[in-house]
């Protein structure tokens, strides 16, 4: 067993309320701490109700876009002659999230319950869940999970005499960061490579097998019990307007205490820094935050006093992403972290769509070259001048993503790259 | 279901690629077109244990790229190289979804977290040992 970290007392637990007990990822566990209520409760509920409730707790998804739930759900054709797919990504790849893998190893039938009562919702009897080839201690975990809900009755036909069917699987990645991307997904789960589709039609009219299909991030599903059980307004009161319920924040990096928290949506992030991540560490000053997954333009600290929500920051002109909070302390070189994170793109691009794979190729060239110390004056609005022509024309948000932090990294700290023109790095890191 | 297959026969051969083609009904070289686009899938043998360092963003800032570089340098090989014993092989990867308790590394399936160069050297040492003694 992996080690993690201890909790915070700060922490608001929702979603993470069976963590600390013994034996928390058995089906007797979760029976005896309210679960399966919600699903029997939303049996009783026309699919329009659930949809509702979902749509008034104001869960927005987990996985980075921040869509509202509810208003996918209601997306889905119900009447359709077709099946229906439940599809549920644990394809957790993007830098600085690693909250997913603790939803299933530590409670995965709240899991298989959010995804049935979505099968309510939208008349679906089949529920996908895939998870990246590298979590296969996670896929043994949900599978042991599954075979346990059929043995007890709470998959499989007639489900405890309610007369509703719904089938559960783990489908597993290979080693794709791009199979995250919701088409990509699909097509990976199809058997396929993993590149994405174009959209319109969206994977709610035309998805996994060219079904109706709804899509969404573990932590999503798995709010979506205690929505249905302590009822939608409940949720959403917890955290800010249109921003509803408690979010799993991944704090990493320069940190004394980093780990995962559940904390409400809205949560001041120098608070999360200072209170919940317990300061930075080695008494170092905080020098930029990447709030949400490396795909979201980071904030330099005079801008973290902030509340970590969609909306929030959005206005910053950043993004919520994923939830994983990368503190950077005041002795980290902006021009290496900048490069790694282009090789990573670079890596990870499909090649599908040309914008992306030659825009990060060649951005991955010349910060490369400014790490080795041989950049030059003009590569500097270069780098921003790529980036800007990759933004909005992929087929996936991959290209935005390796554009919109590298076009902060370069406009928020100029100077660090101009200090990089004499061929050293001035915190000695390269 | 062609990771699953790798992990039985060690690496994607000429005859696994056959076998999963012909088990799906497609072509090999609907499989073969496939096998060339993820990254945990290798046509070439990787060591009994292959140690994959995370070097992202996370792992960086807390000393994944020492790690990498300390561990190449013990095992005396380079990305993807593999040991004369055929014992370990390292890999230099990216984000493993454990960037809260960075660095971290992953050995075949197994993740081990808040690594150091002194724990990954007693982890090396211990499979080594154990091996010895079979």
């Amino acid at each position: 067993m992996p080690q993690f970290n201890e909790p915070s007392p700060l922490e608001v637990k929702i979603l993470t309320k069976r963590f600390q007990l013994p034996n928390s990822a058995s089906i007797d566990t979760y029976l005896a701490t309210d679960g399966y209520k919600a699903f029997l409760k939303a049996r009783e509920m026309t699919p329009e109700q659930i949809v509702e409730e979902v749509k008034v707790s104001t869960l927005r998804g987990r996985g980075g876009a921040g869509f509202p739930t509810g208003m996918k759900w209601s997306f889905v054709p119900r009447n359709s002659p077709k099946p229906k797919y439940v599809i549920c990504n644990a394809d957790e790849g993007e830098p600085g999230t690693c909250k997913d893998r603790l939803l299933m190893e530590f409670d995965p039938h709240q899991l298989i319950e959010g995804m049935m009562i979505a099968g309510l919702a939208v008349d679906a009897h089949k529920g996908y869940i895939y998870i990246r080839g590298e979590y296969r201690y996670l896929i043994e975990i949900m599978d042991k999970a599954i075979a346990e809900a059929y043995a007890r009755g709470w998959l499989g036909k007639n489900i405890q005499g309610t007369g509703f069917d719904f089938d559960c699987y783990t489908h597993t990645g290979a080693g794709s960061y791009e199979c995250g991307e919701e088409t990509a997904l699909l097509e990976s789960l199809e058997g396929k490579r993993g590149v994405p589709r174009l959209k319109p039609p969206f994977p709610a009219v035309s998805g996994a097998f060219q079904s109706p299909t709804i899509l969404n991030n573990v932590e999503t599903y798995a709010a979506v019990p205690a929505i249905i059980r302590d009822g939608g307004a409940a949720f959403a009161a917890l955290g800010t307007p249109k921003n509803g319920g408690t979010r799993l924040f991944c704090l990493s990096g320069h940190l004394n205490k980093p780990g995962v928290y559940e904390l409400p949506m809205g949560f001041n992030l120098l608070r999360m820094i200072n209170e919940v991540g317990g300061g930075v560490r080695n008494g170092k000053k905080l020098k930029a935050v990447i709030p949400g997954g490396s795909s979201c333009p980071v904030l330099r600290a005079d801008e973290c006093d902030i509340p970590m929500d969609y909306d929030s920051l959005a206005k910053a002109k950043s993004m919520a992403g994923s939830g994983g909070v990368i503190i950077l302390d005041e002795d980290t070189c902006m021009v290496r972290a900048a490069m790694r994170l282009m090789k990573f793109y670079q890596h990870e691009s499909c090649g599908w769509c040309v914008p992306c794979r030659e825009g990060t190729t060649w951005l991955k060239k010349i910060l490369v070259r400014f790490h080795d110390g041989r950049g030059e004056r003009q590569d500097i609005d270069m780098i921003g001048e790529l980036s800007k022509s990759i933004l909005g024309r992929t087929f996936c948000p991959l290209g935005d993503a390796a554009a919109m932090p590298t076009i902060a990294f370069v406009e928020k700290f100029r100077d660090e790259f101009e200090a990089h023109l004499n061929g050293k790095c001035p915190y000695g890191q390269h | 279901m062609l990771l699953y297959a790798q992990d039985e026969v060690g690496q994607v051969t000429e005859e696994l690629i056959a076998e999963v083609a012909s088990r799906c009904g497609v072509t090999p070289l609907q499989v073969d077109e496939v096998v060339g686009y993820y990254t945990m899938l290798h046509r070439k043998p990787l060591g009994k244990f292959h140690i994959q360092v995370c070097t992202n963003i996370a792992c960086m800032i807390t000393g994944g790229q020492e790690l990498y570089e300390h561990v190449c340098k013990k095992l005396g090989v380079g990305n993807r190289g593999i040991t004369e014993d055929g014992l370990f092989s390292v890999e230099e990867v990216e984000c493993m979804g454990s960037c809260s308790w960075a660095p971290a590394v992953q050995v075949n399936y197994d993740f081990h977290h808040y690594m150091t160069p002194e724990k990954l050297d007693a982890l090396i040492d211990a499979i080594r040992q154990t091996r010895k003694a079979q």
